[in-house]
């Protein structure tokens, strides 16, 4: 009884814990209010700086932002399809990559190693200027498409191979012990769930897919970046033309970051990993 | 079926039971090796299982049960032996592996003898219903709603109809090893390979299991049961093998081996296994 007595929680709160507590929101609205200030600190100089420099022009800036605003669309639409496509020659690539069969495992990590290893520069001026000369001619659109599609396809192609091999060794031998045939295995049970495992990296890449497919403004693919350079050079106000092109950027990803992190939240529900 | 007195590879088993006699066993494993590298785990074992007997293979870790069972379906490819699986002959044959007729004679295997999991491997993407049907469909070509008719039967048998609807993620480690048997009964095999069934689990859905188990032995499955528990063993086996390094020392019936060795090495594990509790 003695010892019961001793051991039931107190009914009452001993008054450190509320201590402890309000200790804690003071440390984080502190911090919170840090950050915020090194971030308006920051980005106020650097608006200082342009404007103290000469370079600030509203005029420019209503005249010409939703010009370039309007290249957002194409770099946009580059990175969904290339996306999509580099998501298909990631799979094929990851298949290959496993394979027991020298021709094809061959095949798959030549074109990894190939493609991670050049600039997706390069790959891009010889879809567009070295292609030609073979004879195959792409228009701008398929060809920047293409160069993304293919570079991606080999670093993503590397991403699966991961996810495949991240799938438990038990869910292939309990998928063949049913009698399933080895392709069932794969397409039914293993892929499912090794693309749940990927998508956060896909996610990720969707977002480094819309930066980069900037890159094939060389080629004259009127997006972002080309409108920003191209109107910001024949007016002399390169500095406002690429910081708006640069803020489009910035809320792009802000914004697809955002889905990217709600459709992971909705993966983690719905699976249920065992 | 042939009318000459069946030649016995495995002077345990007893047939004529249960069955009739001159009755062929659903499994007979003939001389079976099995090297992992240079490692000889399995040392020439033979097993005949008749229809409707409850087998126990009993043994340490590494005592190389589990991988006897995992050679009768072909998870393991013995590196030497003949694994029969109801009428279906295959010999061990590790250089051809990789053919294309071989691997069809595997799945026929496979699809007669069904195995259960100690870490019961459900397909997390899919759910309760989902993993029941998947095999019977794409495998044994059932229609859907057929599929999803003997789905419903066997998971009511395992007690689990209301999480019909359920991904795996929910169920207790119970529930998971209750579905993956009713999992393994949609392909309506000719015997049932359990391996550790119960080893994975808290102490306190062991019975749940047991009980589901049980109730198979009882109403006439053929089964092949590597474990540790003895009161299942005891309770529901016609006979209990031990093993050791590959071989088995000593076979019978539950209450001769547990509770009446003859071998000291078996002596000394079941003691083990009793200190142990």
């Amino acid at each position: 009884m003695t010892a019961n007595a001793t051991l039931a929680a107190p009914d009452v709160e001993p008054p450190i814990l509320e201590r402890i507590r309000a200790s804690q929101r003071a440390a984080r609205s502190s911090f919170r209010l840090k950050f915020i200030i090194t971030w308006a600190l920051i980005l106020g100089a650097l608006g200082a700086a342009i404007v103290a420099t000469g370079n600030a022009n509203p005029e420019f800036s209503i005249t010409w932002a939703p010009y370039i605003l309007a290249g957002a669309g194409l770099t946009i639409l580059i990175s969904v399809v290339s996306i999509f496509l580099a998501t298909c020659l990631a799979i094929i690539g990851a298949l290959g990559r496993l394979s027991s069969n020298g021709f094809i495992n061959g095949a798959a990590s030549l074109y990894v190693s190939l493609v991670r290893g050049t600039p997706l520069l390069v790959q891009i001026y010889f879809v567009f200027f070295a292609l030609p000369q073979m004879g195959i001619v792409l228009d701008p659109i398929p060809a920047g498409i293409v160069a993304l599609s293919f570079n991606y396809g080999a670093y993503m192609t590397e991403i699966f191979r991961a996810g495949i091999q991240a799938v438990p060794r038990g869910q292939r031998e309990a998928a063949e012990a049913l009698g399933m045939p080895e392709r069932q295995v794969m397409r039914r049970i293993v892929l499912p769930q090794a693309v749940r495992i990927v998508v956060p990296a896909i996610g990720n890449d969707f977002v480094s897919m819309i930066k980069d497919s900037s890159l094939v403004s060389v080629v004259g693919l009127q997006e972002m970046l080309w409108r920003a350079s191209t109107v910001g050079r024949s007016n002399s106000q390169l500095i406002q033309a690429l910081l708006i092109a640069a803020l489009v950027y910035w809320a792009l990803t802000i914004f697809f970051s955002f889905f990217q992190a709600k459709l992971e939240q909705r993966l983690a529900q719905g699976d249920v990993r065992i | 079926m042939s009318a000459m007195p069946v030649a016995h590879v495995d002077p345990f088993a007893r047939p004529g039971l249960l069955t009739p006699d001159g009755a062929e066993p659903i499994v007979r494993l003939t001389a079976i090796e099995k090297f992992f590298g240079s490692n000889h785990v399995l040392r020439g074992c033979n097993l005949e299982v008749y229809p409707k007997e409850t087998i126990c293979l009993i043994g340490r870790s590494g005592s190389g049960k589990s991988t006897l069972l995992r050679c009768t379906n072909f998870l393991e490819e013995p590196t030497v032996g003949v694994v029969e699986v109801g009428g279906m002959r295959l010999e061990a044959d590790p250089l051809r592996s990789r053919s294309r007729d071989h691997r069809e004679q595997i799945r026929q295997i496979r699809m007669s003898a069904q195995m259960v999991f100690q870490e019961f491997n459900l397909f997390p993407h899919m759910t309760v219903i989902g993993n029941l049907i998947e095999a019977p469909i794409r495998v044994r070509g059932l229609k859907k709603d057929e599929a999803v008719a003997i789905a419903e039967k066997h998971l009511e048998r395992v007690g689990l109809s209301e999480k019909r609807d359920a991904y795996p993620a929910r169920l207790s480690g119970g529930q998971k090893q209750r579905v993956a048997i009713a999992r393994a009964l949609t392909m309506e095999p000719k015997v049932l390979l359990f391996d550790e069934p119960t080893s994975a689990l808290d102490p306190t859905l062991v019975g749940e299991v047991v009980t589901v188990m049980e109730e198979l032995a009882h109403t006439g499955s053929t089964m092949i049961v590597v474990t540790h528990e003895m009161a299942f063993a005891r309770e529901a086996a016609d006979r209990v093998y031990f093993i050791e390094e590959g071989q088995f020392i000593e076979a019978g019936p539950p209450e001769k081996v547990l509770d009446d060795p003859q071998d000291p090495r078996t002596q000394s594990f079941l003691s083990r296994l009793q200190n142990r509790i």
